[in-house]
């Protein structure tokens, strides 16, 4: 195998890896936009939804896209409530003891899911069967052309709601200017958790699209959570096209690192390239406005 | 209610009372385990008055700072293992290292602003504990180093929990003495109106940006310190408990015990390192219940629990509603 | 009936006498969790036996469990507290790193201390208190490099996990793989909760090895096998003891197939000739586990068996005293485990040998011994 297509597959295994980062940075920027806190139950989001959905699969025997849809719609409703606890407290709390509040949610969440469904990874079936296609000496598992696919219908969903319909104009607008959207007549609450539901979901998504390649188990959420908010801030937390920027970015990277330099210093050179990039352009790649923590 | 808690009368009253509470502690506790739990949360409220100043006073979260907690542990292991040196020069050297490491990626990270600030030490973290892996000659690797020597006094091995007890509240106290003359000096009001307003604070002639790695570096050096006594109590170091979920730990000691308050540092440090033995009994449903009582504390606490214990009183005895808090 | 009747004449005769304290040391929560819970499993599983059986020597047994939570300071401290509760022994920890944190406290407070982990660091040097029921991962090296020099294999690349596991897998393998002038093409790691190897067998493929050996536990040696089917790298791929639970057979599915590992003989109990002589003790502990918990058995829970059984024989024979607890482990002979036959002396705390392990390949979803 030679050097360019080595580097094809470091590439290939990149964009796939980097497609679930995208959707995990892209839950991110949903929520801080509408609350400006940073959720980081966002990691056990995906891990609910890819343990949800190989718990339904076996136990109601539905078929496996049922069994993703009911994944989906009980980690969206999961994202909600988190999303009322929030904004019960929004205004007295500050922003810091809300991200307290989201860790110890993802801490539960944790420990729920490790009590329902075991300490042990579970294996999820692939959406379709098939060989691993072949593209210059560099190998594509179908699974990856769902990945492909799916990620690219999310952030056009994403795209289609924030830019052509009403709510999802309502929503932008409590981005921008709380107060102003107050005024106006939007539900600013409502808003929230709706942000909180539609992350949730889309974590959900995210879990199980990559479940088939990389098994579902009860902690696989943090360290996603963790490169997701890694990808969100790489982009620039808050823009929704640096977020995927900022995932496939990331996947690459990391993949190209391990691939090239050394595969013990995978997450470090992924974390080294932020960390250069963020000393270069403060406020992430794509970041417009200042994005003060505060 | 927050001038009150942070006067100097009170501190007056609080430190010897303190002090003497710690000193007879031992006498009533005849099992080592409660001494040994004692121990570690007397390494805990090291870390979390370090992080404290840093979070509380000068507004500026750190999710790596277990990395420099690390630092420490593994300065004085190895000077002590590799080099053969004396104990207490490693313990001394441990705080130096983690605050000059503090120092260098101080530098360039404290330019960054609110979630990019934490994103960049989150990632310090992640290399540091990756280089504590992969650094196999100097560090051990994954299986970590053995044979720490003990502290000692003289001729006397600091082995024994209750000797080690004293050893480690003797230092805790001492920082608790520093922060709280650092929090009161001019240092203390320049960083508290960088916590309010940089602009505002930039205008009246405050150099922001010195305050800020000032404060950086010392909560390095404090964490350093904390892994030195770390190291020298387990005798053992391996890279497992410097990784990300103890930073969020610390941080999470932080605001549960309550943010700009030195005697916060204690109170989070405490009840975390308290609840995670206390919930032993609940085997399996524990992680459930830690992550449910955190939650529950910070909706119904969101200033942390002195703040809300003082309120609590204070409500009390005035029976009239606290009266709203002034910025100054 | 009747047996209810036995049990109530033969208990309170039991809780006569004042029980016996032994302390458990499991991971049951936290990353090291899928060790820890059969070892709690197991251990529970041989205190109900021990005292519907009489106990020992008319005593009961009280096992007290703490959760270790994967972490070094947790188990310190629980160590801490069961030796203030006066437990003659202790059983666990589950990992390497606990078990090395515990070595100062277990000889500073004079408890015996046998560990339910693999890595060697806890018996070389000796400490005078710490014992292992794991095999080493020196024996199970030793096992594949005679395979491999049998096989004429004599080109290979590692894929090892970063943890304690992992990495003394790794050391012994070069160690080993040297003496034995099998060359190392490469060597590559994955973190333990890695999600993808794709890179790392790229890498691999473009060094031409003759066989993979991946040094880990799960998830990620089953996320190799698949990559390595994806990828289409059809070399022999030798795996640690690591793997010797049904979960990689699960979780790896066809890619499991042909996969070559050491492991105890627990796993393929059925394929191991009656005149073995660790048949017995094997079925014996795999039909009460099996009784009690309606799933197989798994090697971890076997260290722990293993465990509690050489602390049952001492107290049996010395009584509740932990030097003399100790001094019988130490010199224990032949005694026939899950693990192996131990041969404890004061230069080898662990007391197995290469022949603890046996070759077992995967085929069609089973476990056979490798002819």
């Amino acid at each position: 195998m030679d050097l360019t297509s080595q580097i094809l597959q470091y590439v290939l295994s990149g964009i796939t890896v980097g497609a679930i980062y995208a959707i995990i940075a892209l839950g991110f920027s949903l929520i801080y936009n509408a609350v400006e806190i940073v959720n980081l139950a966002q990691g056990e989001f995906v891990m609910l939804g890819a343990m949800l959905a190989v718990y339904v699969l076996q136990a109601a025997g539905v078929p496996l896209f049922a069994a993703v849809l009911i994944a989906i719609v009980v980690v969206g409703g999961v994202g909600a409530l988190l999303g009322l606890a929030a904004i019960h407290r929004l205004k007295k709390s500050s922003p810091l003891s809300l991200i307290i509040i989201t860790i110890g949610a993802s801490i539960f969440f944790k420990g729920v899911a490790m009590h329902l469904w075991g300490k042990d990874a579970l294996p999820l079936p692939a959406f379709s069967s098939g060989d691993a296609i072949e593209v210059h000496g560099a190998v594509l598992v179908p699974q990856s052309l769902w990945i492909f696919g799916i990620t690219a219908l999310m952030l056009l969903g994403v795209y289609i709601f924030y830019e052509r319909t009403s709510f999802g104009k309502a929503m932008r607008a409590v981005a921008v200017n709380k107060h102003g959207a107050r005024l106006v007549g939007i539900n600013v609450n409502r808003m929230v958790v709706w942000a909180f539901a539609i992350s949730a979901a889309l974590g959900a998504v995210g879990g199980i699209i990559v479940a088939p390649v990389t098994l579902a188990s009860y902690d696989m959420g943090t360290m996603l959570g963790l490169k997701g908010f890694c990808a969100a801030i790489l982009g620039g937390l808050g823009s929704g096209g640096g977020a995927i920027a900022g995932g496939l970015i990331l996947g690459i990277l990391e993949n190209l690192g391990a691939g090239l330099i050394s595969s013990a210093y995978k997450d470090a050179i992924a974390f080294v390239v932020m960390l250069l990039i963020l000393f270069v352009r403060p406020s992430g790649l794509f970041g417009g406005r200042s994005a003060d923590g505060r | 209610m927050d001038a009150r808690s942070q006067s100097p009368r009170y501190h007056f009253l609080a430190f010897p009372i303190v002090g003497a509470l710690l000193a007879a502690l031992p006498f009533a506790l005849h099992n080592n385990y409660y001494i040994g739990v004692m121990v570690f949360i007397g390494i805990h409220t090291i870390l979390a008055l370090g992080l404290n100043l840093l979070m509380g006073y000068a507004g500026q979260v750190s999710l790596g700072h277990a990395a420099f907690y690390g630092i420490g542990a593994y300065t004085t292991a190895i000077l002590t293992t590799m080099l053969k040196w004396p104990p207490w020069v490693g313990l001394a050297c441990a705080p130096m290292v983690a605050g000059l490491a503090a120092y260098l990626i101080g530098m360039p990270t404290l330019k960054l602003k609110g979630h990019y600030l934490a994103m960049a030490t989150l990632g310090f973290g992640m290399i540091v504990k990756i280089l504590f892996v992969e650094y196999y000659p100097l560090t051990g690797g994954t299986s970590g180093m053995t044979g720490i020597p003990p502290l000692s006094l003289g001729k006397l091995q600091l082995v024994d929990d209750r000797q080690f007890y004293y050893v480690v509240w003797f230092f805790a106290l001492m920082l608790i003495w520093v922060s709280y003359n650092i929090v009161e000096s001019r240092v203390g009001r320049a960083l508290r109106a960088v916590h309010t307003s940089e602009i505002a604070a930039a205008s009246v002639g405050v150099d922001i940006a010195k305050y800020k790695i000032q404060v950086f570096v010392l909560s390095g050096v404090y964490s350093g310190l904390a892994g030195a006594l770390y190291a020298h109590y387990i005798r053992f170091v391996n890279p497992d408990p410097f990784g990300f979920m103890f930073s969020i730990q610390l941080v999470v000691m932080v605001v549960v015990g309550g943010m700009a308050s030195i005697w916060g540092a204690i109170a989070g440090a405490s009840a975390i390192t308290l609840l995670s033995q206390v919930l032993q009994r609940f085997e399996d449903y524990e992680v459930i219940v830690f992550g449910a009582i955190l939650v529950l504390v910070m909706i119904y606490m969101p200033q942390g629990l002195t703040k809300s214990i003082v309120d609590l009183t204070a409500r009390r005895r005035s029976a009239k509603p606290s009266k709203p808090e002034v910025l100054p | 009936m009747l047996v209810a009747l036995v049990a109530g004449i033969i208990c309170p005769a039991v809780g006569a006498l004042a029980p016996y304290k032994i302390g458990g040391l499991f991971a049951i929560t936290g990353p090291a969790s899928p060790l820890g819970t059969p070892e709690r499993d197991t251990a529970l599983l041989m205190e109900k036996q021990i005292n519907a059986t009489g106990g020992i020597n008319g005593h009961p047994v009280k096992l007290i469990i703490y959760d270790t939570k994967s972490t070094e300071t947790d188990t310190v401290l629980a160590a801490k507290n069961l030796i203030s509760q006066g437990v003659v022994a202790i059983v666990g920890p589950s990992q390497t790193g606990e078990s090395l944190a515990l070595l100062d406290t277990a000889s500073r407070a004079g408890v015996p201390v046998i560990s339910c982990a693999a890595g060697v660091k806890i018996v070389q040097p000796v400490n005078k208190w710490v014992f292992k029921t794991a095999q080493s991962d020196v024996h199970a090296v030793a096992r594949l490099v005679d395979y491999m020099k049998k096989k004429g294999i004599n080109k290979i690349s590692i894929l090892s996990v970063s943890n304690a596991f992992g990495d003394s897998g790794k050391q012994q393998l070069r160690i080993q793989c040297g003496a034995a002038k099998i060359k190392i093409l490469s060597e590559e790691t994955f973190g333990d909760k890695d999600t993808d190897t794709t890179s790392q067998i790229t890498r691999i493929r473009g060094k031409r090895p003759q066989a993979v050996v991946c040094w880990g536990t799960n998830p990620g040696p089953a996320i190799v096998a698949r990559n390595m089917k994806q990828l289409g790298l059809k070399i022999p791929l030798l795996m640690s003891h690591g793997i010797a639970n049904h979960k990689f057979i699960e979780l790896a599915g066809d890619s499991a197939n042909g996969v070559i590992f050491p492991a105890g003989r627990l796993i393929v109990v059925n394929d191991i000739p009656a005149s073995d002589p660790q048949k017995k003790a094997l079925l014996a502990y795999a039909n009460a586990f099996k009784k009690q918990y309606k799933r197989d058995p798994d090697t971890f829970g076997g260290h722990a068996w293993d465990a509690i059984q050489l602390v049952k024989e001492a107290l049996a024979k010395v009584g509740p005293d932990k030097a003399k607890i100790r001094s019988f482990i130490e010199n224990k002979k032949n005694y026939v485990g899950i693990g192996g036959i131990f041969n404890f002396t004061p230069q080898d705390h662990n007391g197995l040998g290469k022949n603890a392990f046996v070759l077992v390949t995967i085929q069609n979803g089973k476990w056979r011994l490798t002819k």
